[in-house]
């Protein structure tokens, strides 16, 4: 449309078009923040309004300590994310420098076979997922989720991580081998260090997909003691539906957490999707 | 590396591990499920009836409304993004990657953070946010004159699909956003620059450059974003519950194989048929990804820099 890109019309277009779209982007979570600081009244009557002296009320967040099991809800998330983590960055390093480093029979055939997963949901097998659960008696453990979470992550990050393995320098792995050292301290003390950036996009990765989950800790672990931030935000909610000071208190204290990770891994995460996307 | 004919024990070591679960946990539940959908339950024993669950889904006269009534709705929602979270995602991407722009950095952070909210936070905020009891939404479009466009949307059958794969097409625009944007920048300036000693800048040079250099991940975006809407459930089910209501008008294929295997008010829960609905969705999900692979991406043309 406009000849020349700089044209103050064509700027002041651009920056019309992004502001309003990061209002919509942030507008339901700010109205949603805001009000959970407010009383009832304050809530219907002036919903847009920023809480004041008059209308500032933790009721919500009172309910919300008092009813529910936040703290334990958010132990159960840190633990399930962490330890899916771990065995995804752990077991998918391994077997993407395996897959990397030596030639063996197989080897492209494996790594198809492990891609596979990336294009499959692992949602599709959940009824012999329960149903191996029950068998091992997993059903209502964290160890449940850490499991299938697990093998949920590993597709993507032994594709994505083999990609970066090949691209360490031979020269490094051989001198570490002339030395005398085993192929496990080459793994991770060379190499594993050298491909700290890749583990870290494929952490942020599946942190936020494992710590929004639904489906399965609502089908495998939905006791008390089990239940993550989302599920027991979602149930929370179900229940005290007309109770709107403790919805939106929930609803805040389920968004703060990952707005805090958000704001201290946004860098990695955009670079991350941006490496991804260039490979 | 020495000894060639002697068992190399470490590279079993490595494998193994991530070989295991992924085997034990994904492939063989894969498959063991499929295998339960030709299963069926009599007196508490589990007997094989072949195709008999499949003849009730889509013989049965209400199993199968109910199925295509899901498998609708989810194409429905699937066009929705296509239509419009890829295009306002290749838009803002097309944006940012424009030189000289100020402040991009902030703005791309600010779009994404919907993207990192859980579905249950998302469902409901908008749900309040589009409530008649609230009245945010009504409100707002009284500001702007358009007060007799408000109507309660998830509330109405004609809408709510609409609406709520509008929801998710706002929490996930991010995602085409940055991947959009990093194949734009992985374009030479070069190329870019030749255009413009050609006279080609600005719109022309995104229609007649950028773009068809992007192609490729436009059509990466378009079979994530298929998988994604054909395993979906967690918005629907926050927002609506698993009934998908009004009157299953936004049940899709997540939603009605949980009712199906869990049950929910008086219809006891069935596994098998659950089972056979996850085998018609693989299914649904195969033709997706072949299509694309066989289809689509053979024909799309790669450039190299």
């Amino acid at each position: 449309m406009q000849k020349v890109r700089r044209s103050p019309f064509n700027l002041f277009a651009v920056h019309a078009i992004l502001i309003t779209y990061t209002a919509i982007a942030l507008f339901p979570v700010v109205v949603i923040l805001i009000n959970s600081f407010k009383s009832r009244k304050a809530i219907f009557r002036d919903p847009l309004g920023l809480p004041d002296a008059e209308s500032f009320s933790l009721v919500g967040y009172s309910t919300v300590f008092e009813q529910g099991d936040f703290f334990g809800y958010f132990q159960n998330s840190m633990i399930v994310t962490v330890g899916s983590l771990f065995f995804i960055l752990l077991f998918g390093a391994m077997a993407a420098f395996a897959l990397a480093e030596y030639r063996f029979r197989g080897n492209t055939l494996l790594g198809l076979y492990l891609a596979l997963g990336i294009m499959i949901p692992i949602r599709i097998g959940t009824v012999a997922i329960l149903e191996l659960m029950v068998a091992t008696g997993l059903v209502n453990t964290l160890t449940a989720l850490i499991l299938v979470y697990t093998a949920q992550g590993l597709p993507l990050a032994v594709f994505i991580l083999t990609e970066f393995m090949r691209q360490v320098s031979d020269d490094l792995k051989n001198a570490g081998r002339v030395e005398g050292l085993s192929e496990y301290v080459i793994f991770f003390r060379l190499v594993l260090p050298i491909v700290r950036p890749a583990l870290a996009t494929v952490a942020v990765f599946n942190m936020i997909t494992i710590w929004n989950d639904l489906w399965f800790p609502l089908i495998l672990s939905p006791s008390e003691e089990t239940k993550t931030l989302t599920l027991g935000s979602q149930v929370f909610i179900g229940q005290f539906v007309t109770d709107w000071n403790a919805v939106l208190s929930a609803l805040s204290m389920a968004i703060l957490p990952v707005l805090v990770l958000y704001v201290l891994f946004s860098r990695q995460l955009i670079r991350g999707i941006t490496a991804g996307a260039v490979k | 590396m020495a000894s060639r004919r002697h068992i190399r024990w470490h590279i079993p070591v490595f494998l193994a591990p991530a070989v295991f679960i992924y085997t034990a946990v994904m492939i063989v539940p894969l498959f063991n499920t499929m295998l339960l959908a030709l299963y069926s339950e009599a007196d508490q024993q589990r007997v094989f009836v072949g195709l008999a669950n499949y003849n009730k889904l889509f013989g049965d006269e209400r199993w199968a409304a109910g199925f295509w009534n899901a498998l609708v709705n989810n194409f429905w929602f699937f066009v929705i993004h296509m239509l419009v979270q890829n295009p306002i995602g290749i838009m803002l991407a097309a944006i940012f990657s424009s030189r000289h722009l100020r402040f991009g950095t902030f703005y791309r952070s600010a779009i994404f953070i919907p993207t990192i909210l859980s579905f249950v936070i998302v469902g409901f905020a908008w749900k309040l946010i589009l409530s008649p009891i609230w009245g945010i939404a009504p409100s707002m479009l009284d500001a702007i004159g358009l007060k007799s466009l408000y109507s309660p949307w998830l509330g109405k059958e004609e809408y709510a699909l609409t609406t709520l794969a509008l929801v998710s097409v706002w929490q996930f625009v991010g995602i085409p956003m940055m991947l959009i944007y990093a194949a734009l920048l992985a374009i030479p300036d070069e190329i870019l620059e030749a255009g413009e000693c050609e006279g080609i800048t600005g719109m022309s040079a995104f229609w007649k450059i950028k773009l068809p250099l992007v192609l490729p991940s436009i059509g990466i975006i378009s079979i994530l974003t298929f998988i994604g809407n054909f395993n979906a459930f967690d918005l629907i089910y926050a927002s609506q519950g698993a009934l998908a209501g009004p009157n299953f008008s936004t049940d899709i294929l997540g939603t009605f194989m949980y009712r199906t295997f869990f049950g929910f008010q008086l219809q006891l829960g069935d596994k098998y048929l659950g089972a056979a609905i996850a085998s018609a969705m693989f299914a649904v999900i195969l033709i997706g990804v072949c299509i694309y692979l066989f289809g689509i991406q053979t024909r799309l043309r790669r450039y190299q820099f």
